[in-house]
């Protein structure tokens, strides 16, 4: 049953020996030993475990280990440089984007996202781009106006 | 993660450090003596408890031999933002930098007991004791100075830890060379002299949040993050129904999983395994027969039901003479209002790793409440509650629902059985099923208008959603507010748990009186806001309702102006608030697009932190408005994830604007709560105003919405 799954994690390689029918979520949170992306709802529906998968936004919930293989994959604890936070970070921590935290790195992943293919992008963009990650304590207002100061900082180029 | 003691917000202490922090240094203990949540918060009676080891007096901060402060505290960092108002008031009263204060939460063997974190009590109540205690140490630190420095105190001033001869400034010493090597304790018996507001440089600025970075770079640790050697994921057996009993369970193909654990206790049957996701498939391969649950309410039989329970009811307030005030009416207004249950819906879920060695027990758990929640281990464990250490990381939000500690009495019995330790984190359909939602509930008034257009009397009748601003807050002559039952119960009323929900009764309350306050305007054929303010003589209130006005630019009509404007407001934790909203109605959906809250709190710690938990409670407020409604069938709980229950998300978002009126001179009150109050009533109210036609059940669904424009149409 077991199958070895290789792909490149917050930039470095890594191979596990797994189902490989397991989901994405717990083997990151388990076998991989990473906490940065967390369980909200399991159905595709809060956002919590978004993980960048070549780039591209992906609930961790929703697909198997085996379909990263070969795959460069991005948790919230690879986007900083050491201790050189991520213009997006940066501006999460600049306008006390979060309060409890707990959806903030599926925050920050999905808004990467949005970022890379609207550089540029309007609240409503934002707003629209942002829909599918849930947040209870009521941070949004904040969230959009981050993710617009991070576009400014980021000189329209989108995140790299 | 992998550590014995997680680094919870940034610097814990191991024992071994706390034990060296107090054997040198300077300590100030603190006296709490009655437990200042009481009589506020109806939850704090279930758990009463006060341990003796903790006596009457406890610790509550160290001023290390380095001058560095640490505040020890039984409160806990859900997002409400104490991790950074806390340490800005020890900052503000002991006169150090506030990158010189750190905080440890929530862990019942280092934090002085503290009966939970609800209630918007942190500020209010706790905070003046934790200001004295850095009050008080700050005196002793002058004492210190004087001594050594041979200078008169009234002659020292302090900056930044610092303490100088204001007649010679080369004479300094520091809080650090002061405490260096001394060993020195002192119990706070008197009330301290805190700062006044002309003196305050830290109070009152605003401060960005103290744990963002761990937070934007996963580093933040959650109960669910902790890791320890040789643990196990478990996942429990949940009946089908609120009710329903296990008959007989067949586990046999659940153990033949490789690695998998099966343990049945009684009332708890659980699937273990290394790895949470095997556990999921094993649960799966249970197969139980319930007995099914005798209860035959829904979510549409249950006001009926609520109506006629028979339940004594005690009056909250009354003055004047209700018969008076009848004869004196010359129009009446009878209107009852519904509010559903609705779930708390945390992002976290349950969670908590137990760890459970013979005679003692480690357990972190996500709770608002940490000491209850050793309490209840120790009980289910039937250990002395000493023996038990309850550690609290970051919890992802709680808004009432992490008071009880179910989730962590699973982890502790399922360690105990298997003798390694156990991390249950709730799924979110056992989340869904296990909370303790906000009751569903009955507000019944009958009101009645002089011919001067004046409320002659108002009899209201709150029936289960809990009696905490009830009261009706206008000068009205006549009148009596009646409870029955409270939001947790009774017992035996609500077919599953119910329990606080942030302002618990408040927004069930406010959506009530402010919409009949509101039908009472239009019947007078008076502006809202003109029709409040005559009926207003609480200083306070008619502050926040004339700022709003004017911050709004308020142009004054009577309703249905067609503007689709409405207005309300109300108090709750001792804090003051106003709201207006402008709405738009398509298609039966209700869409805010302005909304400004004005609220006046007394003195406010971190106006930053102050005006983020007011926009946390509008825009988790749009929610219990428009969609939030728990569905339920014979027990059966029919919401049971995001995909039916739907939390606001960004594009409901209106234009949002928060105004905190200055108020430094008085008492510090409720901050996280009071916003949401009002978000039921101030829609409600503008709907009215865009159609003229009125919703009187919570949450108003487009459903709701369609049939109240058909009742209007077809009564045209």
């Amino acid at each position: 049953m077991s199958a070895t799954v290789s792909f490149t994690l917050n930039g470095k390689p890594v191979s596990v020996r797994v189902a490989p029918d397991r989901t994405l979520l717990w083997v990151l949170r388990t076998d991989l030993g990473l906490t940065g992306p967390k369980y909200g709802c399991g159905i595709d529906e809060c956002g919590a475990c978004t993980v960048l998968v070549n780039h591209r936004a992906v609930h961790a919930c929703m697909v198997d280990v085996q379909s990263v293989q070969g795959a460069d994959v991005l948790t919230i604890e690879g986007l900083a440089r050491g201790e050189k936070l991520h213009p997006i970070q940066e501006a999460f921590v600049a306008h006390d984007a979060l309060q409890c935290g707990f959806c903030t790195s599926g925050m920050i992943l999905a808004a990467y996202d949005l970022l890379r293919t609207h550089p540029n992008p309007t609240r409503e963009q934002v707003i629209s781009g942002m829909d599918g990650n849930l947040c209870r304590c009521g941070a949004h207002t904040r969230i959009v106006d981050a993710v617009l100061a991070a576009a400014s900082a980021m000189g329209g180029k989108g995140p790299s | 993660m992998s550590s014995e003691t997680p680094q919870a917000h940034g610097a814990l202490p191991s024992r071994r450090d706390f034990v060296r922090l107090v054997g040198s240094g300077l300590v100030v203990w603190a006296v709490l003596r009655r437990p200042a949540a009481a009589q506020v918060n109806e939850a704090a009676h279930a758990i009463t408890f006060r341990p003796k080891q903790d006596g009457d007096f406890n610790a509550y901060l160290v001023i290390g031999e380095d001058g560095h402060v640490t505040g020890f505290t039984g409160k806990i960092e859900m997002g409400q933002g104490p991790i950074t108002s806390l340490p800005q008031m020890l900052a503000e009263d002991l006169d150090v930098a506030i990158d010189d204060v750190s905080l440890v939460m929530g862990d019942t063997d280092l934090c002085p007991f503290d009966q939970g974190t609800w209630g918007s009590q942190t500020t209010s109540a706790f905070g003046t004791v934790w200001r004295a205690a850095a009050a008080e140490a700050r005196g002793v630190l002058l004492e210190l100075a004087s001594e050594k420095l041979q200078v008169p105190v009234a002659r020292l001033s302090v900056l930044n830890g610092v303490v100088t001869d204001s007649g010679d400034s080369s004479k300094r010493v520091t809080y650090g060379e002061l405490t260096r090597g001394q060993k020195i304790e002192r119990r706070l018996e008197v009330k301290a002299v805190l700062k006044t507001p002309d003196q305050f440089r830290v109070i009152g600025k605003p401060l960005l949040r103290r744990d963002s970075r761990e937070k934007v770079t996963g580093k933040a640790v959650y109960a669910g993050d902790v890791r320890l050697p040789g643990m196990l994921y478990a996942r429990v057996l949940r009946a089908p129904a609120h009710g329903a009993t296990l008959k007989h369970v067949d586990v046999s193909e659940a153990k033949g999983i490789e690695g998998v654990i099966v343990v049945q206790l009684p009332g708890l049957v659980a699937v273990l395994h290394e790895l949470p996701d095997v556990a999921d498939d094993a649960l799966g391969k249970l197969h139980a027969d319930f007995e099914p649950s005798p209860s035959t309410l829904d979510d549409t039989t249950i006001y009926a039901h609520l109506e006629k329970a028979d339940v004594e009811g005690r009056v909250v307030a009354q003055g004047g003479d209700l018969d008076a005030g009848r004869a004196q009416a010359v129009r009446r207004l009878d209107q009852t209002y519904l509010g559903s249950y609705i779930a708390h819906a945390a992002m976290e879920t349950h969670t908590a790793l137990a760890r459970v060695d013979g005679a003692t027990a480690t357990v972190w758990a996500s709770t608002q409440n940490p000491f209850g929640a050793r309490e209840e281990i120790a009980k289910a464990l039937d250990l002395p509650i000493p023996s038990v250490r309850v550690i609290t990381p970051f919890v992802g939000g709680g808004f009432g629902g992490k008071s009880f500690n179910l989730q962590a009495v699973e982890a502790a019995l399922l360690s105990k059985a298997t003798g390694r330790p156990v991390q249950v984190m709730w799924t979110r359909e056992e989340e869904f099923f296990n909370d303790t939602f906000r009751p569903a509930s009955v507000v019944k008034i009958q009101s009645g208008l002089d011919s001067a257009g004046r409320i002659a009397f108002w009899d209201y009748e709150v029936r289960f959603a809990g009696d905490r601003a009830s009261e009706h807050l206008y000068d009205i002559p006549n009148h009596r507010t009646t409870a029955i039952g409270f939001f947790g119960g009774p017992p035996g009323i609500h077919p599953f748990a119910v329990g606080a929900w942030r302002a618990p009764g408040s927004s069930n309350n406010a959506f009530a009186r402010e919409s009949h306050v509101d039908q009472l305007a239009v019947l007078s054929g008076v502006d809202p806001i003109e029709f409040r303010l005559r009926q207003l003589k609480n200083p306070r209130l008619t502050r926040v309702l004339k700022a709003a006005a004017e911050h709004w630019g308020w142009q004054p009509a009577k309703g249905p102006s067609g503007r689709g404007l409405g207005v309300a407001c109300g108090s709750d934790a001792g804090a003051y608030v106003a709201a207006i909203v402008q709405v738009e109605v398509n298609d039966g959906k209700i869409a805010v697009k302005r909304a400004l809250w004005v609220q006046e709190m007394g003195l406010v710690i971190n106006p930053e932190g102050a005006k983020i938990q007011m926009e946390g409670g509008i825009t988790m407020g749009l929610g219990y408005a428009l969609t939030e409604e728990i569905h339920f069938k014979d027990g059966a709980i029919l919401d049971t994830n995001f995909d039916r229950y739907a939390l606001p998300r960004f594009s409901w978002l209106p234009k949002i604007e928060t105004v905190i009126l200055e108020a430094n001179d008085a008492p510090p009150n409720g901050g996280g709560e009071p916003a949401v109050i009002l978000t039921g009533a101030v829609i409600a109210n503008a709907f009215h105003d865009a159609t003229g036609s009125r919703v009187f059940s919570i949450p108003m669904t487009q459903a709701r919405v369609k049939a109240a424009l058909a009742a209007k149409a077809g009564n045209a």
